[in-house]
């Protein structure tokens, strides 16, 4: 039995009937579904455990804690970090953006340069925006190239000593691309710029290992690997942490305070003002429980067998165009393709109608839909339930789409 | 009620009203946030009626339908006729299943056509 149909039955939503047929979920990389032992999970936490962390002296209170910092040290072995005070929680990649392009902000002056890519989710391209506008500092984008390389030529003459930080996908969310970011990180370290990289796609679906990438900051979301909602993860280098000031006050953050000023916390509490979100903690503790017993080498495998299949059987249908990487080991979890003369939302809108659910839009990827020329794509997407016969029946309703419309 | 009605489907297929005008009175064009979707919409005046209105943009079927049936539905009407339709009336002639989520292709077209004739940039 392959990783799919030994892990579906760990999916309770996989029980589902969806306009009279199966549910096939091809849509994880914008949400994924969770498995009973995450579910199970997070409701005995609320039944046994549930206080506040941290400061609460009595026996609930400790127990929370002990869960909450238990997730912190589980994250840190699964992602390769060198020490639990590099691990932020925060409430998701979008939140862990803002907190360094805030907290680097405040450090940019007039002329400072930040480079991000044509492919960068707006998570990762809004935040970088208003870091440029609010301290003078000029954005650059390294062009998409190709099947939907970065064009690391030009990447190389845009780093100079201006250069701040630089802003990439790790895979991108339509693409699939993976992007060479331990390269770019030593590259952009030699004229002394930090780099952030946006995980979202990777952490649930390859091998990884932050401290040997080299990168400053390390972003991803519990929900996109099978945890729940409401939890991300800011990795950060702990030299780079250690110079940075907070980017948000509140409680938990601090030391010591006064009325007119304070002393902050260590790391990694410094970052995380406020009553942070611990039964989602014990939750994603579940799910890189979940996903390290698989072993993220097989379910890199597993996702990229179904990405090559889905590529070639939709390669084989008259009007289909792909986007991104056609080698499988070049890109991630997501297949992006259009069928001439049907708009991707009502492609979506008519797989959905066999209860294959599918993403269809720009992906909140606009600059890079500009960059091909069109308004949007459908992606199909894996995670580690998903099986061939999912694919055959993706494949089977993508190829009657321009009959049924 | 199917979600793609055969409405749908023949206004996707062979639109009316499709296309552009050389010297229209009024224009108007937005875009659905939800997906970049782009409507256009023309019309000639005489007397405050509609005399000839086409539409055009880069949409769904479901807003490609709504357009049609919209400007079919005024045409030869006053202009003032626009600010009395809704989106649940086009979804009447639409005869769609259309879910909360995609009401916005409905409407799109509606809206564009009565800012165009008001002679007000659209609001969103």
């Amino acid at each position: 039995m392959n990783m799919g149909e030994r892990t579906r039955r760990d999916f309770p939503i996989l029980a589902r009937v969806v306009n009279g047929h199966p549910l096939a979920y091809l849509d994880s990389a914008a949400s994924s579904q969770k498995p009973v032992q995450v579910i199970e999970a997070i409701q005995r936490y609320y039944e046994t455990s549930h206080a506040n962390v941290h400061r609460s002296i009595h026996t609930l209170g400790e127990e929370a804690t002990e869960q909450y910092e238990a997730a912190r040290d589980a994250v840190r072995a699964f992602i390769g970090a060198r020490s639990r005070e590099e691990i932020v929680f925060t409430r998701g990649t979008t939140e862990a953006i803002n907190l360094v392009a805030q907290a680097v902000g405040r450090t940019l002056a007039p002329g400072d340069e930040i480079i991000v890519t044509e492919m960068e989710h707006h998570s990762n391209l809004i935040p970088w925006q208003m870091a440029c506008r609010d301290h003078g500092a000029v954005l650059r984008a390294v062009p998409v190239v190709g099947e939907g390389y970065l064009d690391l030529d030009a990447y190389q003459s845009l780093l100079s000593p201006r250069t701040r930080v630089v802003a990439v996908a790790h895979v991108s969310n339509v693409l699939g691309t993976i992007n060479p970011v331990a390269r770019m990180a030593e590259q952009a370290h030699r004229v002394g710029a930090v780099v952030l990289v946006d995980g979202a796609q990777s952490v649930p679906h390859l091998p990884l290992d932050v401290a040997s990438l080299g990168v400053d900051f390390f972003a991803f979301s519990g929900h996109k690997m099978l945890g729940p909602t409401g939890i991300g993860v800011l990795y950060g280098r702990r030299e780079v942490l250690d110079r940075l000031e907070p980017a948000w006050g509140g409680g938990e953050m601090i030391k010591e305070v006064w009325i007119d000023h304070a002393q902050w916390n260590d790391l990694p509490w410094r970052f995380e003002p406020g009553t942070p979100p611990i039964a989602e903690a014990v939750g994603l503790h579940a799910a890189v429980e979940y996903l390290g017993k698989l072993g993220m080498s097989q379910v890199s495998a597993h996702e990229q067998a179904l990405t090559a299949a889905t590529m070639e059987a939709l390669a084989r249908i008259p009007g289909v165009t792909l986007y991104g990487p056609r080698n499988p080991e070049m890109k991630g979890a997501v297949v992006a393709f259009n069928v001439d003369g049907i708009h991707p939302h009502d492609g979506a809108a008519l797989l959905d109608q066999r209860g294959i659910a599918v993403r269809a839009g720009h992906h909140c990827a606009q600059p890079l839909m500009k960059r091909l020329g069109i308004a949007g794509t459908m992606r199909a997407s894996f995670s580690v339930h998903n099986v061939a016969e999912e694919v055959a029946r993706l494949a089977d309703a993508v190829a009657r789409l321009r009959a049924e419309l | 009620m199917a979600l793609y009605s055969n409405v749908i489907r023949d206004r996707f297929r062979r639109p009316r009203f499709h296309g552009s005008l050389e010297r229209p009175d009024v224009a108007g064009e937005d875009v659905n946030p939800l997906c970049g979707d782009r409507v256009r919409m023309q019309a000639r005046l005489a007397d405050g009626r509609v005399m000839e209105a086409r539409w055009s943009g880069d949409c769904c079927a479901i807003s490609a339908a709504s357009a049609d049936v919209l400007l079919e539905l005024m045409e030869g009407q006053p202009a003032a006729h626009a600010r009395e339709l809704t989106p649940a009336s086009l979804l009447e002639r639409l005869d769609a299943d259309v879910r909360p989520s995609r009401m916005k292709c409905v409407a799109l077209p509606l809206t564009v056509l009565q800012c165009a004739l008001d002679g007000r940039e659209v609001t969103r």
